[in-house]
């Protein structure tokens, strides 16, 4: 179906493209405030290296690519969260044991598709494809970001006040292994999500620097939410139609807007300055 | 996440009505270990609904891993019960509040007083749900608590060192909790800081029952208040009222350095 939108949206692939985009770009955000909050900003990046091991796999055995990413994405994603919340490894130590593995994991899979004879082009999950998405990648994109959106909905207080501090929610009473369970699979749907946009190298820079640009805006944890969605959102539309118009790769077109956007709030946002008792 | 701002009015106290007559706090024989090192050593402690108790002793003497181990956040041998159940029981029924040792008021991302305030009061109701007038009421009164009302909108990260401990303390409060545990609330505080800090604590063991254990080097501010100072090094020093501390030649307001003299006053 072809909605009678203006240049240079007017093409349907064009269109598919805004639809996905619009949802990676208002939710990726969304969930990277909770993983910036909890000093985790390379999870993504952990995440999406994950991705590409469950990519490779599927390739190999001929499986649809998406499913399978965010099944060994949802999966990593808890084994870091129980790793992290163990105190056996820390934080970071934990993510580049599965940032690399995942890495390795991948380039050895997509090796051995490619000894089979399989037509093997892993460029596209890498730097994302998202002039060339389908009706049903679409869709599946569109899904798990309506499932972000309604899992935030419900449980982003507690999912703060967890990511404030995990001490003083354990003892209110809040279940936080499970709020830290469910942003860590939060995490991995948007990975998947945002797979197919600006691939899987730079997909934690869609969660993490629309929100840098908004904290050093925005005054309240409510600004922040908004303003970050409408960094993440607009550097979409943005790149889209600068993708076009120079005949750019998008991914990577998306990605620098919202880093001019983090550059440009430096002039924008002012310095936080403690204030006397 | 909208934190409306509407006139404070009289809350329900519902820690003290579920708490019922069985002890806030019941520890025996609570013992701890970091590896070799035994940290906690048999500490029996028990402390009353609406009781004020002040836990002093050296660095490193297990003050902070004792207040761990009463609220379930760390494995150690012995019993603890709160209120007759057990600590993560106590914890589900939203029963406790804690304020952790060093803890970041001011977060990565920029959030207001009322935010981070808001935050504490999720456990004290089912968290999913919408935020109710009453809930809104609560994080109100604990801001007037701490005398914070004025500062509600705006960021934390703006605020003095001591207002942000202010802001930690509240996020304890807004709960309503039957049994708060503080630990070095006011290390580094200005004293109108600790004024307002006294009165909060005064007032909710006065109002609203709450059993209050407070771990702190600086007592000066609070010593006319509290029913209760147990001395730890390892193991219980001394458990009675400040009046027998001082009847002993020792003082409540102990900088750290002076603790050691402090402690031979106790012969302990």
């Amino acid at each position: 179906m072809n909605l009678p939108l203006p240049w240079p949206f007017e093409r349907n692939y064009m269109q598919l493209a805004l639809v996905a985009g619009l949802m990676v770009g208002g939710t990726a955000p969304l969930v990277g405030i909770f993983v910036v909050q909890r000093r985790l900003a390379l999870l993504g990046d952990g995440l999406g290296h994950l991705a590409f091991a469950g990519v490779a796999a599927a390739l190999l055995v001929g499986a649809a690519p998406v499913p399978v990413a965010l099944g060994v994405a949802g999966v990593g994603a808890l084994a870091i969260e129980r790793l992290r919340s163990s105190g056996r490894v820390s934080g970071d130590l934990a993510l580049a044991l599965f940032f690399y593995g995942g890495l390795a994991t991948g380039a050895v899979l997509a090796g051995r598709a490619a000894a089979t004879g399989r037509s093997v082009n892993v460029v596209p999950y890498l730097f994302g494809s998202i002039l060339t998405a389908t009706p049903t990648e679409v869709v599946l994109v569109a899904g798990l970001a309506l499932v972000i959106v309604a899992t935030l909905t419900v449980a982003g207080r507690a999912l703060l006040a967890v990511a404030l501090d995990e001490d003083a929610a354990r003892v209110s009473g809040l279940p936080v292994e499970g709020l830290n369970a469910a942003l860590a699979v939060l995490a991995a749907g948007v990975v998947v999500a945002a797979m197919q946009v600006v691939g899987l190298l730079l997909v934690a820079a869609l969660m993490v620097l629309p929100v840098a640009a908004a904290r050093r805006v925005a005054r309240s944890f409510r600004a922040t939410v908004w303003c970050s969605a409408v960094v993440g959102v607009g550097s979409v539309i943005v790149g889209l139609v600068v993708a076009r118009v120079g005949d750019l790769a998008p991914g990577g077109v998306i990605v620098l807007c919202s880093a001019a956007c983090f550059a440009l709030s430096g002039f924008v946002g002012r310095p936080a300055r403690p204030q006397r008792a | 996440m909208r934190i409306r701002v509407t006139p404070a009015s009289d809350l329900g106290v519902a820690g003290t009505a579920e708490s019922g007559r069985a002890p806030a706090v019941e520890a025996t024989a609570v013992t701890c270990r970091f590896g070799a090192d035994v940290v906690v050593d048999a500490v029996d402690l028990r402390i009353a609904p609406s009781e004020f108790v002040a836990l002093v002793g050296p660095n490193g003497s297990g003050k902070s891993t004792l207040a761990r181990a009463l609220l379930g956040l760390r494995p150690c041998d012995g019993t603890v019960r709160l209120f007759g159940r057990s600590p993560a029981a106590a914890r589900r029924d939203g029963l406790v509040a804690f304020v952790p040792q060093r803890g970041r008021a001011a977060p990565v991302v920029p959030a207001t007083v009322a935010e981070v305030v808001a935050a504490g009061r999720l456990g004290a109701r089912r968290w999913w749900r919408r935020f109710h007038p009453a809930d809104v009421a609560a994080v109100d009164h604990a801001l007037e608590a701490v005398a914070l009302t004025d500062l509600a909108r705006r960021p934390v990260a703006e605020l003095s060192g001591g207002q942000q401990q202010r802001v930690l303390i509240a996020r304890a409060l807004v709960s309503d909790p039957a049994l708060l545990v503080l630990d070095e609330p006011v290390a580094g505080v200005d004293a109108t800081s600790q004024r307002r800090f006294r009165d909060a604590l005064v007032h909710l063991t006065r109002h609203h029952g709450t059993a209050v254990l407070l771990i702190s080097h600086e007592l000066s501010a609070v010593a006319s208040e509290l029913d209760r100072v147990v001395v730890l090094r390892h193991r219980v020093v001394f458990d009675g009222p400040p009046g027998g501390l001082t009847e002993r030649g020792v003082h409540l307001g102990v900088h750290p350095e002076d603790l050691p003299v402090w402690l031979e006053g106790l012969g302990g």
